[in-house]
């Protein structure tokens, strides 16, 4: 696969460094780590995010207003480290403890919990809230298997609401993790990805097939079939998300198309205007819909929905306003 | 050798981190059929850090507070599962051993099996999860057979075990790690981190021979 790099182990390095260089004015490195951090933090609980890299925008470019004070960045496809973690992490601390979200893989599980650990040592109270909204991963009953997909949007989005609002570890740790619990996504995908350097694709699709609930790193779906027309993928997905969910009548979400990296933004839209129509059938308020393309996985074609339930708590921290380079609120 | 002090185990550390670094091509293949190809890189990255440490250590400490430092070294800078994991091979079980200034074949077979169960509460992987718990878990349970036979015999009989568990994991689908989404397609192909494994073992049974 071409792609446009320099040295294949510099890749996180050069593209934080290249994103610093745009906002130079609002974010800054974390010294002599893969981390990113709002240059000023406020007074309040830190609130940190994480995970490979390879997926941008996310995490790096999720830090800024009202949204995550720092994201510690691993190599691509791979978890920080817990040192990277900690060091990303006291970066933006302020006395009042360390709120973390990251996507629930095994890595990512494995390193986070270690740094937490140690930043327990040290006395810094942490909490984790782990991502697992990809309902194709895992059935219902073991919910805690589920990967984290484009969901992490939505946690992230209220995790930086919850603690720029100023409230204290517990209870923005108690919002953002009914966020977590209040989401669900599928995706489809059509085509693998590459990791920079290598030569082959890490996993691939047949020219004319297509996968529901496969991962954003090559991980099984439930089911492979022929291409399909755009509205009959969305029929599919939305079916799943809301036979899951229990999400109907009276309820009101907010809504995520994302795209995986080279999927257009027209056929993100062509998506977008079935989901709509099939929310309204269902009789289903929307309160806000996105369509972006805000966790990737390199130039892999596909896309996910996402389905966010909204109750009046989680509605007021999700129209409070944000900022970051990449995503924004300004209702 | 009967026993090893905190300069041998040093050593020994340093003698494995150098035979990963050698195998690091072979890792690499290994990976890039069924992982995603960075286990090799992985690896000698937190070799060459668990180099830096025990090479510009002021003085010897303990043999435990040695594999501490070794693993923490590669833990704190690899990423990835790996990093914890073979972190935690090294660091796990000796921070559970009461100090003493030198190690028998019974306390190396006792430090290890605490690695083993550590690893597998935080990992969660089982025998033919197509992990290297597939290696560690023979190794382990060889040791503990051969433990009154001396430091060489055990670890001989250790890495033996362990290349026979990676042998096996060419016969499992992938229920955890790297493989895990790969299923049944794994089949047929051995398991990187299984590899590492017996690197790290066999190099163990070699430096001891070597001092003989």
């Amino acid at each position: 696969m071409k792609k446009i790099i320099n040295d294949p182990k510099e890749v996180v390095n050069e593209t934080l460094d290249g994103f610093i260089a745009a906002y130079a004015d609002r974010f800054e490195r974390v010294e002599a780590i893969k981390g990113i951090k709002i240059k000023e933090p406020k007074d309040k609980v830190a609130f940190v995010i994480g995970g490979g890299s390879g997926h941008e925008p996310m995490f790096a470019m999720f830090v800024g207003d009202n949204l995550a004070d720092a994201a510690a960045c691993g190599n691509i496809f791979a978890s920080p480290d817990p040192n990277t973690i900690i060091k990303t992490a006291l970066s933006v601390e302020r006395g009042k403890g360390v709120l973390f979200v990251y996507g629930n893989y095994s890595g990512d599980n494995l390193n986070f919990e270690l740094a937490v650990e140690m930043l327990e040592d040290m006395g810094i109270p942490s909490r984790t809230v782990r991502v697992w909204d990809d309902v194709a991963s895992a059935p219902e009953d073991r919910k805690t298997d589920r990967r984290g997909i484009a969901g992490d949007v939505f946690v992230i989005k209220i995790g930086g609401a919850a603690t720029g609002a100023g409230l204290s570890l517990e209870e923005a740790y108690r919002i953002t993790a009914k966020a977590r619990d209040h989401t669900y996504s599928i995706g489809v995908a059509l085509a693998g990805a590459t990791i920079p350097g290598e030569k082959k694709p890490s996993f691939t699709l047949p020219e004319d097939e297509i996968e529901f609930g496969m991962g954003v790193h090559g991980e099984p779906g439930i089911k492979r079939v022929r291409l399909q027309s755009a509205d009959k993928i969305v029929d599919t997905l939305v079916e799943k998300i809301l036979q899951d969910s229990g999400i109907g009548v009276q309820d009101k979400v907010c809504t995520l198309v994302n795209g995986l990296g080279s999927t257009t933004l027209a056929e993100l839209y062509i998506m977008n205007r079935r989901l709509d129509l099939l929310l309204q059938q269902k009789g289903i308020a929307v309160h806000d819909m996105e369509v972006n393309s805000y966790i990737t996985c390199q130039e892999m074609a596909g896309a996910s929905i996402t389905l966010f339930k909204l109750d009046d708590e989680l509605q007021k921290y999700f129209d409070m306003p944000c900022w970051s380079p990449y995503y924004s609120n300004h209702r | 050798m009967e026993t090893l002090n905190g300069k041998d185990i040093r050593e020994l550390l340093i003698y494995i981190a150098g035979k990963i670094i050698e195998n690091k091509d072979y890792l690499t293949e290994l990976d890039s059929a069924i992982g995603d190809g960075d286990h090799g890189i992985g690896m000698v990255v937190g070799m060459e850090n668990v180099l830096e440490a025990l090479n510009n250590l002021d003085k010897i400490p303990d043999p435990c507070t040695i594999f501490v430092l070794a693993g923490r070294s590669m833990l704190m800078s690899m990423g990835g599962a790996s990093g914890v994991i073979f972190g935690s091979l090294f660091m796990a079980g000796a921070k559970a051993m009461v100090p003493r200034q030198e190690l028998d074949a019974a306390d190396l077979a006792e430090l290890f099996q605490r690695s083993l169960e550590a690893m597998q509460t935080r990992g969660g992987a089982q025998l033919g999860d197509k992990t290297m718990v597939d290696a560690l878990a023979p190794a382990v349970d060889a040791m503990r057979k051969n433990s009154e036979s001396g430091i060489h015999k055990m670890l001989e009989a250790a890495a033996e075990a362990a290349y026979e568990g990676l042998e096996m994991t060419k016969s499992y689908h992938a229920k955890q790690g790297r493989a895990k989404s790969l299923g049944e397609r794994s089949l047929g192909h051995r398991d990187a981190g299984a590899a590492s494994t017996w690197i790290i073992f066999r190099s163990m049974a070699e430096w001891v021979k070597h001092q003989c």
